[in-house]
């Protein structure tokens, strides 16, 4: 793990129309390592993915995402994430391989790429199928594809093992666990598989932090609080 | 130009696999000369008439297509995706504006000759190659100011709404000039020369939008 912080916020904060979803977050997560992020539905996580992500530009604050301010460099950013969010971001009318491989063109990445991440999920048989007759389980599996096709160095993973079986979570665990060598935001609604995965964790109630600790140093009753 | 063509060929495979746009406007246009057909109580027109209703119709099916342009960006949430890859913004506007001109273009070769066959009394063949220029820039203008205002709707929960009432306005002038310059080809008494002065006004309209969705298209794509 690099010192060096792969994500530094100062203040951040976010809204829509009059409602804070992020207010006043303050971390860092060093190159390398993983922060889980904690709260019950509607605290602010998927929203403070977002920002990082350079999608929703931040309302308030500071923050510098590998290296570069946003959103004045939103630019440098963009390419070096991977983003598995809620929905998979796919064409629902195109088969995995043709989704793949039109993100391969805009990334510009190698089309064998495409062909090694189908090979690697198992999704071979039904590469050719459209998306959208694929199972949620199969879904979440190319969109697992979608986000690391580009080897981006930062991961930003919205509960990457929704509708995954335990086989399927095994699988994508190279590319997206702690073993794919990333710095990686994970939300999580699991205070023991969280903590277990994280360096750092982060708890968020009303867009607001409420917790913010060296994993190591946070029990599980304390994330449980999160969601009383 | 790589990735407007990768974009470009997304949205060409799409509308392929899930027909819409194409087979909505089409069904409009010639709806719409049947319509004009009865309620005018005419079979044949000729100059200005034939040329306002063609253009007209065009017009009004482009919104059709124009309302369908981002919609499976935000519907099937890929939109996200395309904003994460490193890519020029300007790419998409390219790409959704090459996709709108080759669906307007696919939807005029059968509503010409439907309007040829339901409405117009004069030959169309003389006409043939002047129309395809005018309807070129006309295209153009449709594409060019559809994809600015398809990408400012598309944020907005009464996308169906703000298409036609933020582009009809836009496009009066491309309207105007169009039907103008259309109208000698199609007289009664033969097709005419092209007025160069609306050719030229079409082409200004072109450069100026053209130039204008460069500058702000950025901007409409920020949250």
């Amino acid at each position: 793990m690099d010192a060096t912080p792969a994500i530094e916020l100062r203040g951040l904060a976010r809204r829509y129309g009059e409602r804070w979803a992020l207010d006043d977050v303050t971390v860092d997560v060093p190159a390398g390592a993983t922060l889980v992020v904690f709260g019950p539905n509607g605290a602010g996580k998927s929203t403070l993915l977002r920002v990082l992500a350079t999608l929703l530009r931040p309302h308030a604050g500071e923050a510098r995402v590998l290296g570069s301010p946003l959103p004045d460099r939103a630019w440098d950013v963009r390419g070096r994430v991977g983003l598995l969010a809620h929905e998979a971001l796919l064409y629902r009318d195109l088969s995995a391989r043709e989704n793949l491989r039109f993100h391969a063109r805009l990334h510009r990445v190698a089309q064998a790429r495409v062909e090694e991440l189908l090979e690697r999920l198992r999704l071979g048989g039904r590469a050719d199928d459209p998306v959208r007759t694929l199972s949620k389980g199969l879904l979440q599996r190319v969109a697992v594809c979608r986000a690391v096709l580009h080897d981006p160095p930062l991961l930003l993973l919205d509960e990457p093992r929704a509708n995954l079986d335990p086989a399927a979570a095994a699988l994508i665990e190279p590319l997206i666990g702690r073993a794919s060598g990333r710095t990686r935001v994970v939300t999580s609604h699991d205070p023991a598989g969280g903590l277990a995965e994280a360096d750092y964790a982060l708890g968020l109630r009303d867009g607001r932090v409420a917790l913010s600790a060296p994993a190591e140093r946070i029990e599980h009753a304390a994330i449980e609080e999160l969601y009383r | 130009m790589r990735p407007s063509m990768a974009l470009l060929r997304k949205d060409l495979l799409l509308e392929r696999r899930a027909p819409e746009a194409i087979p909505a406007m089409l069904l409009f246009s010639v709806t719409t000369f049947v319509l004009f057909h009865f309620g005018l109580g005419r079979d044949t027109l000729s100059g200005q008439l034939a040329a306002g209703v063609l253009t007209v119709t065009l017009l009004f099916a482009a919104i059709l297509g124009i309302n369908r342009l981002f919609v499976s960006e935000q519907e099937e949430g890929g939109f996200d995706g395309v904003m994460l890859a490193p890519i020029d913004r300007t790419a998409l506007f390219l790409a959704k504006a090459a996709a709108l001109f080759l669906f307007l273009a696919l939807v005029e070769v059968v509503t010409v000759a439907a309007f040829a066959l339901l409405l117009l009394g004069p030959s169309p063949w003389p006409a043939l190659p002047g129309l395809i220029l005018i309807l070129a820039l006309l295209d153009g203008a449709l594409a060019l100011v559809g994809t600015l205002v398809s990408a400012l709707a598309i944020r907005t929960r009464a996308r169906d709404l703000i298409v036609p009432i933020v582009a009809l306005p836009l496009l009066v002038p491309a309207l105007i000039a169009a039907a103008r310059g259309a109208a000698p080809l199609l007289a009664a008494s033969g097709a005419g020369s092209i007025p160069t002065k609306w050719l030229a006004i079409l082409a200004l309209y072109d450069l100026v939008f053209g130039l204008l969705a460069y500058a702000v298209f950025d901007f409409l794509l920020e949250d």
